[in-house]
């Protein structure tokens, strides 16, 4: 026996709409969670991951012993928690003996693994030990730049997958109105090597020059670390065509009433109600009509009757 | 500015993105500060490209600040859901195409004939409702016992299980497309037992209680010495449930025992005594008792006495 489960509140409907698929989609959302043992390096980097991605990220902070992205059984949890969460991209951390303070990016297509990549983080200084003017500090949810450095990322596949996987990660929102004066911060990724990258976060100083564009002037500020390549996974060829398509054409707004002629160019049309000058409701203001002059008379009436019987008998 | 090297980069203005391809690190690696410097520089130059090309479009003025139009990004990143894939059309619109009906758009406000009013089409005061017909002309198709009313309500019901169910056949096939509409879901609603409809039903905790204890007085012991799970009550009295009254009265009180003999005795040798008695029941209770005597108590054990049949040695005792 089916039956049909429409949402009772207006709020739920809206939630579900938003999570639908859509032909422009929303900013993707990460995950960020950890295995059964952190390290206190793994730990302080996946919160201030989350720090930066405030707005865009939710963070478990409770231990997952089944999760093992790379093994087959291992991913349903992880597809769980994304479907619950509407997340598409995670990033879980662990740390054991064999792979010390092991990163894996994932991302997740229609809420099932899409690509993986594995990273070990070394050299990590948090953003505490950084001290900078307070004034600069980036805000939080503003558009970073983003910037690539290194012939790495061009020709080694592993990084080149690094490189889309935390294009996707630091990017937000695709936005088409940006606000010159909010951007404040950086993500520089610089491949000093084929399997080692170097990541950090800075902030955004602009001073005068000359000319209307600014002179740049980046200073450390947030985290920066060393990501070691490990393992990966690509996506297959079936499951990445069909990700990466797109519709062209963006939905056409149906404009109503408007017509396009050659001749006579951009024609709107215009309906106006029917005005029904004799029957519009005037207010009646005269002066026999108001309630207290009307009970007034009748009173009246009924005394003079009453006088008028009175008088009757009296002449009876 | 280095224009060539603009060239170089690859920048990506909607993602705020650039890329150096060129850039080689030493692979003798220098102290750790003086790598993080380089990689600092080589970025403030990237982001120095991308602010270039940023900083010349064309700005509008707003509260915040001036606004830029962003360009479409253009490396391309995976989708995180699949394209929302076309609905299958639904039984009417395939009938409808097939016989070429238009959708026609339907006024609010609809003229009325049997009062000559423009009313609403739906709502308060509606046209054609229902329950504002006075009378219903009989037909001669018409049975005499049947109430028309009811038969109008019993037509429309039918008529609206039928859409639902028409609605039903169609999310079907639109989730079996996979294109099912974002705010419905269908779910399998709980299992009926086979034959029944009946869902059944939930007990409570004090009915289960008292069925765990009826399940526990089957045991040899009588349940007393089950291991009982962690929050389970012990079992209440069970047994006869005898009320003693205390022997000796508490100073100040009543002696419950006199005043419940007293009673009794009362009832029976009061001047309505014989009232108290149902004298039609008592009798029928006496006759029962006689008859059942009669009749012979074990009626199935005890052979049947045959009076047909003679005793064989009765004539020898009148010799």
């Amino acid at each position: 026996m089916m039956e049909i489960r429409t949402p009772k509140t207006h709020k739920a409907k809206r939630v579900l709409e938003k999570r639908a698929p859509k032909l422009v989609e929303n900013g993707k959302k990460t995950l960020i969670l950890h295995g059964t043992k952190t390290s206190a390096t793994l730990s302080s980097v996946l919160m201030e991951l989350y720090r930066l991605k405030k707005g865009g990220a939710i963070k478990y902070s409770r231990r997952n012993e089944n999760i093992r992205p790379f093994e087959s059984g291992g991913e349903t949890s992880l597809e769980f928690f994304s479907q619950k969460t509407d997340c598409s991209i995670f990033a879980y951390g662990s740390h054991t003996k064999k792979r010390p303070d092991n990163l894996v990016l994932g991302r997740m297509y229609d809420h099932h693994v899409y690509d993986l990549i594995e990273v070990g983080i070394d050299n990590f200084k948090s953003l505490l030990s950084f001290s900078y003017d307070k004034k600069i500090a980036p805000h939080e949810g503003s558009k970073p730049f983003i910037c690539f450095t290194g012939e790495g990322f061009e020709n080694v596949p592993e990084l080149k997958q690094l490189k889309e996987v935390l294009t996707d990660l630091f990017r937000g929102e695709v936005v088409d109105n940006l606000n010159l004066t909010g951007l404040d911060r950086a993500y520089i990724c610089s491949a000093i090597s084929p399997t080692k990258v170097f990541l950090t976060h800075c902030a955004i100083k602009l001073k005068k020059s000359g000319s209307i564009v600014p002179r740049i002037e980046l200073v450390e500020v947030g985290p920066s670390m060393d990501l070691v390549i490990r393992r990966n996974r690509l996506p297959n060829e079936g499951l990445r065509k069909e990700a990466m398509k797109s519709s062209k054409d963006k939905p056409k707004k149906k404009v109503k009433n408007v017509d396009q002629d050659d001749v006579l160019g951009k024609r709107g049309r215009i309906f106006i109600p029917e005005q029904e000058v004799g029957k519009t409701p005037l207010p009646d203001k005269s002066k026999g009509v108001k309630r207290e002059r009307r009970e007034g008379k009748l009173k009246k009436k009924s005394k003079e009757e009453g006088s008028a019987s009175k008088k009757h008998k009296e002449s009876e | 500015m280095d224009t060539e090297m603009d060239q170089i980069y690859q920048i990506d203005v909607g993602n705020l993105l650039a890329f150096n391809p060129n850039h080689r690190f030493s692979s003798a690696p220098s102290s750790r500060e003086e790598l993080v410097k380089e990689c600092v520089t080589e970025g403030t130059k990237l982001v120095q490209a991308i602010a270039d090309t940023l900083f010349n479009f064309p700005s509008t003025e707003s509260v915040d600040g001036p606004l830029v139009q962003l360009p479409p990004p253009t490396t391309k990143l995976p989708r995180e859901k699949h394209l929302p894939r076309p609905k299958p059309p639904t039984k009417w619109e395939e009938f409808a195409l097939k016989k070429g009906i238009q959708k026609r758009k339907k006024d609010k406000i609809v003229y009325d004939e049997t009062t000559d009013k423009f009313k609403r089409r739906h709502g308060y005061d509606r046209v054609n409702d229902d329950n504002d017909i006075p009378i219903i002309e009989a037909k001669a198709s018409d049975e005499p016992g049947e109430d028309p009313f009811a038969k109008r309500l019993d037509d429309k019901k039918k008529r609206v299980d039928k859409q639902q169910k028409n609605r039903l056949q169609n999310l079907k096939s639109a989730a079996k497309a996979g294109a099912l509409p974002s705010h419905v879901q269908l779910a399998a609603s709980a299992l009926p037992i086979t034959g029944t409809k009946a869902q059944p039903k939930k007990l409570g905790k004090e009915e289960l209680g008292d069925v765990a204890g009826l399940a526990a007085t089957s045991t040899a012991s009588g349940g007393k010495f089950d291991k009982k799970l962690p929050g389970e009550k012990p079992p209440k009295k069970q047994g006869k449930h005898h009320k003693y009254l205390p022997v000796v009265p508490r100073y100040g009180w009543v002696d419950e025992e006199k005043e419940q003999t007293n009673k009794v005795l009362g009832k029976l040798l009061s001047k309505h005594s014989h009232e108290i008695l149902n004298v039609g029941k008592a009798i029928n209770m006496y006759n029962d008792k006689k008859e059942k005597k009669k009749s012979g108590r074990s009626d199935k054990l005890k052979p049947k006495k045959d009076i047909t049949k003679k005793k064989p040695y009765a004539n020898k005792a009148n010799k």
